[in-house]
């Protein structure tokens, strides 16, 4: 332990790596983990070790809570959630784990073993059986964690309930952490674990929160302490004295400020650079095409396949395209074909044996094994643009060669779609991008992917983040031999990656001949405001000083050092 | 003791949203009933997680076994059950898949 963990002292500063750019005050909100105790542990009554009766009453009462609990949350809940929660409800409810606990502990086995026993002997069975069972023993653990604790009258494991507005910290939060969390009470996300491309720090940017991963010692941080997060530069400050909050309080009244721009994206000279936003579900159209967006740069397709045993048909589809359509009036929508596999699985989709997931069938791979369902949603697609009057783009993801992007264009065309682009995340697909540019319309690169795979660095290991860097010169090379392609031919170039929002970034992607920048909505009014505060050649010179820098973190000082100081002072760089 | 074999019809096998409602009829029968694969010992029928640890595909042979007065109409009722594709979606066949 240092002195920035346990009781770190009033203005005590934890460093992790910041996602966004905001910066809040709040409380913190600990996630709790799986209590440790070893599997002796006893049950205390009155300072004594319990009766074997007793214990029997609280292993019981403590399945019942927990059943209950997870039912009544199920039952607030929607969609997956409500489904993942009244699963696991039902596990707590089993007879059959209940029983045999119950008769170890009668046995005289002390609560913790017994539970860990059983539940050990389920998670066996469901490992064997492989696939979608598989994936149950977390739920399977959750139940015996959540048990645990309630036997042994410790805090609830899993996400506290929120009941004023703070800072949620995590060791990690799984998926289903993220969608249990009450949106409207949290004030940011501080994780332990975790890089800056992974799950949580994904959906903290969409929901435009900030975000701290890789903080050492965050779960340290006692419950309630008042900390200050400021996502632009990594830090959290424990219990921050009247000068943070200060900072903190003029940084929100500058973003006020910013979010009142609202014109379309373009430089100090008035070169014209979309700014769009990136979007995963049609509810999300009608949330950003309220407010000032240029249109939809990506439309994340899969979350509508995400979580079910069989594909959406051609019709359920065509009505969520749709929907997005006509909540973008006649703005730009770009429509990404199905990008599953990988981190991404599809159980009607995806290979389950695969040794290399992100170097295997995914994207738009699966046309290969499974071309009936990129037919499919190019159809429904079809149909939502006969169905609204608008013409939607639509591109494949993970093309890798000039053949590949060729067969696509085919397809897309047949189903009577118009503009047809690809996205470049694979170098070898920006290598050749002149290649591919002449198959298709437009294309679109994808910079978490086009790092991963430039610099054979999985996007899921938070220790390697320095190298999955998009200020890599390496991965700026491909950006640029892109985007020059793209000027040769006469086609638009976009860029729909995370780094699209990072506002200095995207002065560099403007400054290599982007054509149009697609993020997260919460970063546009940053972007925005930079933009319009650089020249196109002031953009051109600070690309040039990344691609002629030695490492990622030179390439972000060189561009640095040649913004506008009134710009860096308003975003806090 | 009485017994049924039948081959279980939901698409997905007796996983998910099938294992549960069948594992919940079983309880509401109130008659302790076991279920078995073919070669496989019996397991408690009325236990989400035994049943779903069987792995069960589409159309794979189970027996049901249960014993006392109300043993047949509980396993007839069962039986019913496990016949029906309990995982048919609502109102569509286009599955694309």
């Amino acid at each position: 332990m240092t002195a920035a963990t346990v009781g770190a002292p009033a203005g005590g500063v934890l460093h992790g790596v910041g996602v966004g750019r905001r910066s809040v005050v709040g409380p913190v909100a600990q996630v709790r983990p799986a209590p440790t105790v070893p599997a002796d542990a006893p049950l205390l009554v009155d300072g004594r070790p319990a009766e074997p009766a007793q214990v029997h009453a609280a292993v019981e009462t403590a399945f019942a809570d927990v059943a209950a609990r997870l039912r009544t949350q199920a039952d607030a809940a929607t969609g997956t959630v409500r489904d993942v929660l009244a699963a696991t409800a039902q596990m707590a409810a089993d007879n059959a784990l209940r029983t045999q606990v119950l008769a170890r502990v009668d046995a005289g086995e002390p609560p913790v073993a017994a539970l860990d026993a059983v539940v050990q002997m389920f998670a066996q069975m469901f490992e064997q059986a492989g696939g979608y069972l598989a994936e149950r023993v977390t739920d399977l653990r959750s139940v015996r964690d959540r048990v645990v604790a309630r036997t042994l009258g410790l805090p609830d494991p899993g996400v506290p309930a929120l009941t004023r507005p703070s800072v949620v910290v995590a060791r990690d939060l799984a998926p289903a952490d993220t969608a249990a969390l009450d949106l409207d009470n949290v004030l940011a996300i501080v994780t332990e674990l975790g890089g800056p491309t992974g799950h949580t720090a994904i959906i903290a940017g969409q929901l435009g929160l900030p975000c701290v991963v890789r903080v050492a010692g965050a779960t340290d941080l006692e419950d309630g302490v008042d900390v200050a997060v400021d996502a632009s530069d990594g830090t959290v400050v424990v219990a921050p004295g009247d000068d943070v909050r200060a900072a903190v309080a003029r940084r929100a009244e500058a973003d006020r400020l910013l979010a009142q721009e609202t014109g379309p994206g373009a430089t100090a000279d008035g070169h014209a650079v979309a700014l769009l936003a990136n979007i995963g579900t049609a509810a999300d159209a009608e949330r950003v095409g309220a407010g000032p967006v240029e249109g939809v740069g990506l439309f994340r397709t899969e979350v509508i396949f995400l979580e079910r045993t069989t594909a959406p048909t051609q019709d359920e589809q065509a009505e969520a395209y749709a929907q997005a359509l006509r909540a973008m009036g006649d703005r730009k929508v770009v429509v990404r074909t199905l990008d599953a596999g990988a981190d991404k699985p599809l159980a009607f989709a995806t290979q389950p044996d695969e040794e290399n997931p992100a170097l295997g069938v995914r994207g738009y791979r699966l046309v290969r094994s499974n071309p009936a369902l990129v037919e499919t949603q190019l159809a429904a697609l079809g149909a939502a643009q006969a169905a609204t009057g608008s013409t939607p783009w639509v591109m494949a993801p993970m093309i890798a060669t000039p053949a590949e992007a060729r067969d696509f264009a085919a397809r897309a065309r047949a189903a009577g779609v118009a503009t047809v682009g690809v996205m470049v995340e694979i170098p070898a697909a920006a290598l050749r991008a002149r290649e591919i540019l002449a198959e298709v319309d437009f294309v679109s690169l994808g910079t978490n992917d086009l790092a991963q795979y430039t610099m054979a660095t999985d996007r899921l290991r938070g220790e390697l983040a320095d190298l999955l860097d998009v200020w890599q010169p390496a991965v700026l090379d491909l950006v640029a031999a892109t985007a020059r392609a793209g000027q040769e031919l006469g086609k638009p170039v976009g860029v729909c990656g995370e780094s699209a929002g990072d506002a200095l970034m995207a002065l560099v992607l403007t400054g290599l001949g982007v054509t149009s920048l697609s993020m997260s909505p919460g970063a546009l009014p940053a972007v925005r405001f930079a933009l319009r505060h650089h020249t196109r050649e002031q953009c051109e010179q600070m690309a040039r000083a990344a691609l002629a820098a030695s490492s990622a973190p030179q390439a972000r000082a060189d561009a640095l050092a040649l913004a506008e100081p009134q710009v860096r002072e308003s975003l806090g760089w | 003791m009485a017994e049924r074999t039948v081959a279980v019809a939901s698409r997905v096998g007796l996983h998910a949203r099938p294992a549960m409602l069948f594992t919940q009829a079983v309880a509401a029968t109130g008659v302790p009933v076991t279920i078995a694969t073919a070669g496989g010992a019996p397991v408690d029928a009325s236990s989400i997680l035994f049943v779903m640890s069987l792995g069960i595909p589409h159309g794979a042979e189970v027996t049901l076994a249960a014993d006392g007065p109300d043993a047949d109409r509980a396993l007839d009722e069962l039986v019913g059950l496990l016949a029906t594709d309990l995982d048919a979606p609502e109102g569509d066949a286009g599955a694309t898949s």
